[in-house]
């Protein structure tokens, strides 16, 4: 068993709603709505206009800087191009196609003659232009970290550690495609030139552990899987880091920088399909869950599906329902409309209508320190509160709050219910701010100055 | 299907789900920990242990009630913390305090120490100390007045002045009378509690009983009882003042506050640091001033007071036991002190 991390909390992992269930595929639906931003960077321009017939697979978003390509997830004709609301809050540029059922494949789609004889760069322009993002909801895109990991990581991990409650996409594939697992972590141990891929997962999923286990003895993959303690988050990137390898990640830094590089399951998975079929990202598998949810479910759905149009696959919801989240309990994002359709990064979609917030009126800090026998990251979010509350930037930045991944758990573990996690968003956001106004302050002065000088002169 | 229109949607922060565990639920099991050594006092001093132990909650309720008021802030009262700090004030005091004592020690554990300071949380030493060391040097003969449970039980209304009353080992102790303290009490009859002193502090074996449900319940942690449980333990037995190390040992830790104030007091949230290392130290420093006030100040017991003082250090302790940041391995931070 890979060592712990120091921290983390246990929550019920809520899992058995789900975990049984195959993965459905959801039936077509009528619109999708594509947002232009599905991946950390700038937002991609439309490459389609109203009318347009687009076709499954056809690249329907280009990227510029950081990014990656978008691409249509159904056939049928552009509806609109038009801000629409989207899971990261406010609207965002999309592209809604109408379904015309027919699921035409793109002549873009091309499979490789032979996907082994690839060389690495052909294998990331694959991955590139299939637009594989981190699928575990950061959505970093993947062939940047590839590229930029060739030569530097020796340690390659897949991250299979689902730690977040709910949620079991990730177990069910492992279930029913561990082929697409084992065989895209084989092309990454290709890409980086490793001679082994560790699979991370938590030990709630042995079934899923054994059957990755029978693929790897007759492909004879170089991949191993390790069980980890049960324990969130242990799928966060630097604690997986921490108890795969024993190193810990540099304030600031990447896991690169300690030589490793994390994929997640799903991704990994896309990585196989971009590689043998020249197939982008146009589908994702969702947990629908949560006390709201009439009969929970893992479903494979087109990229852009309405999240009620899962929720209806779903049976509906209650109508005492308050809260819609996307992504896991822990960190997803809250959501004030069922219109945001699904991206890239979404794992799941929870509802709630009993009392999983519990929220109290006027909460108080009693000091207990379970927080920072919580805090994953070694910070004292008790102090930090109190620093952010009060607008006491230097302090919050000497408190490392930049060190913050807003995971969740000394929120999850405060008995007096103060709202941590809120607070370091907003001193996260401030500090940010502070730091970027004193940056501009300087290079307007050394500007001046400059000016001045040459003016003396 | 669902009108999803129709939906009152609620946005807010990550994360959506939070642990069982509460304010409340702590406080409840702090008070299910006392119990047991408030079954023993009313067995020893008789009905008026659970009469004053009810009237210091009650007390402490209404003041707070009253506190918060007045001053127009929400209530607090349920978070059960005043009935922690009421029944902790009665088992510091004899079981013979008046009614209305009490209720002026309530007074001002709640309204002066925990609500001026800006209420729960907040409080710089632990209030129920406070009180007992305010109705100490106010009324310094009733606080030192130890009915003899063995001839008398407390009487539940009216005058003390005749009941028969004893010397706690404590005194024996502080005269170094190991002849007389050994003949009125066995290291047994202290390890039970068979003994004068405090309402609720005289069973050594029932307050760790409780603070071992504390610790199982995760409410504390071992690191303030044990420490400073040893290091009075270690001080004792190196230095007696008479009779052999072991034995001085074992009434040092059984008698008087010790156990008391090392699993019920040392370890209140407010006035203790918030790291397991703090705590280490912390529960040190407990043990060290309760030893030195113990063996040259001024009264028979220290834990009171070696408490108090190191409740003034938290802020310190706190400020130098920082959690290593994540990613600095050790020699990287050395030589970045070096710098």
């Amino acid at each position: 068993m890979a060592q712990a991390f120091f921290g983390g909390v246990h929550p019920n992992d809520m899992k058995a709603a789900t975990n049984e269930k195959a993965i459905e595929q959801l039936a077509p639906p009528a619109e999708v709505v594509i947002p232009m931003s599905m991946h950390f960077g700038a937002p991609c321009t439309p490459l389609v206009k109203v009318g347009d017939h687009v076709k499954v697979g056809q690249k329907i978003g280009e990227f510029h800087g950081l990014g990656a390509p978008i691409h249509a997830s159904v056939s049928g004709k552009v509806k609109a191009v038009e801000p629409r609301p989207y899971s990261m809050g406010g609207d965002m540029m999309s592209v809604v196609v109408e379904n015309d059922f027919q699921d035409e494949l793109s002549e873009e789609v091309q499979a490789p003659a032979d996907p082994n004889a690839l060389t690495v760069n052909e294998m990331v322009e694959a991955v590139k232009n299939a637009g594989i993002v981190g699928m575990g909801g950061a959505t970093f895109p993947t062939h940047v970290k590839i590229s930029g990991g060739i030569g530097k990581v020796d340690t390659v991990i897949i991250n299979g550690a689902e730690c977040e409650p709910y949620i079991t996409g990730d177990h069910r594939t492992m279930l029913e495609r561990p082929e697409e697992i084992i065989g895209g972590a084989t092309y990454l141990a290709k890409m980086f030139g490793v001679d082994k891929v560790v699979i991370g997962v938590e030990d709630n999923k042995q079934n899923g552990i054994d059957a990755m286990n029978k693929v790897i003895a007759q492909q004879k993959a170089p991949v191993v899987v390790e069980a980890l303690h049960c324990r969130y988050p242990q799928g966060g990137e630097k604690q997986l880091c921490q108890a795969v390898t024993g190193k810990q990640v540099p304030p600031g830094g990447l896991p690169s920088n300690i030589g490793c590089a994390v994929f997640n399951i799903n991704t990994t998975c896309a990585i196989f399909r971009a590689i043998t079929q020249g197939m982008p990202v146009v589908r994702k598998v969702v947990t629908v869950s949560g006390s709201g949810v009439a009969e929970p479910k893992n479903i494979e759905c087109p990229i852009g599906t309405p999240v009620s149009c899962l929720l209806d696959a779903c049976g509906g919801l209650n109508e005492k329902t308050f809260k819609l989240v996307m992504g896991g309990p822990m960190m997803g994002m809250a959501q004030y409309t069922a219109d945001v359709p699904v991206g890239k990064g979404t794992g799941a979609m929870l509802a709630f209508c009993e009392n999983e917030e519990q929220t109290v009126e006027n909460p108080q800090c009693i000091r207990c320190g379970k927080c920072v026998a919580a805090c994953p990251m070694h910070l004292e979010p008790l102090f930090m509160y109190q620093y952010a509350a009060k607008d006491m930037l230097d302090e919050l930045n000497a408190a490392n709050i930049m060190d913050c991944m807003e995971c969740g758990a000394c929120a999850y573990a405060c008995p007096a219910r103060m709202h941590l996690t809120h607070m370091f968003k907003y001193g996260k956001q401030k500090l940010k701010d502070k730091m970027a106004a004193d940056k501009a302050a300087a290079e307007a002065k050394k500007a001046a100055e400059e000016k001045k000088e040459a003016v003396n002169k | 299907m669902t009108d999803y229109k129709n939906l009152k949607l609620i946005a807010t922060s990550s994360p959506h789900i939070r642990g069982a565990e509460t304010t409340r639920s702590i406080m409840l099991d702090v008070i299910i920990a006392m119990v047991p050594a408030l079954v023993w006092a009313v067995i020893i001093f008789g009905v008026k242990a659970l009469t004053l132990t009810v009237v210091s909650a009650l007390g402490c309720m209404f003041w707070e009630w009253l506190y918060r008021t007045l001053m127009k802030k929400p209530q607090s009262i349920d978070d059960l913390s005043a009935v922690v700090t009421g029944m902790l004030l009665s088992f510091v005091c004899p079981a013979t305090t008046p009614y209305w004592m009490i209720l002026i020690g309530d007074f001002f554990a709640i309204i002066v120490v925990k609500q001026l300071f800006g209420g729960i949380g907040k409080n710089f030493v632990n209030p129920a100390l406070a009180g007992r060391a305010f109705l100490l040097g106010s009324y310094a003969s009733v606080m030192t007045t130890w009915i003899d449970p063995a001839v008398n039980k407390a009487p539940l209304f009216g005058s003390t002045a005749d009941i028969v009353t004893t010397a706690t080992p404590l005194l024996y102790m502080k005269g170094g009378d190991m002849e007389t303290l050994t003949g009125t009490y066995s290291v047994m009859d202290m390890f039970l509690g068979k003994t004068g002193g405090s309402l609720g502090e005289i069973s050594a074996v029932l307050l760790i009983v409780g603070g071992a449900y504390l610790i199982f319940r995760k409410v504390i942690n071992w690191q303030t009882p044990v420490s400073y449980i040893a290091t009075v333990a270690v001080l004792s037995f190196l230095f007696p003042k008479a009779g052999t190390g072991l034995e001085w040992m074992l009434y040092s830790i059984f008698g008087g506050g010790l156990m008391l104030g090392a699993f019920f007091m040392a370890t209140d949230y407010a006035t203790s640091p918030v790291t397991k290392k703090g705590q280490l130290i912390f529960g040190i420093g407990c043990g060290l001033f309760t030893v030195l006030i113990r063996y040259f100040g001024a009264y028979n017991e220290g834990v009171c007071y070696s408490i108090m003082v190191m409740n003034l250090c938290v802020a310190l302790i706190d400020k130098y036991t920082k959690p290593t940041r994540f990613g600095v391995v050790k020699s990287e931070k050395k030589e970045a002190a070096a710098k």
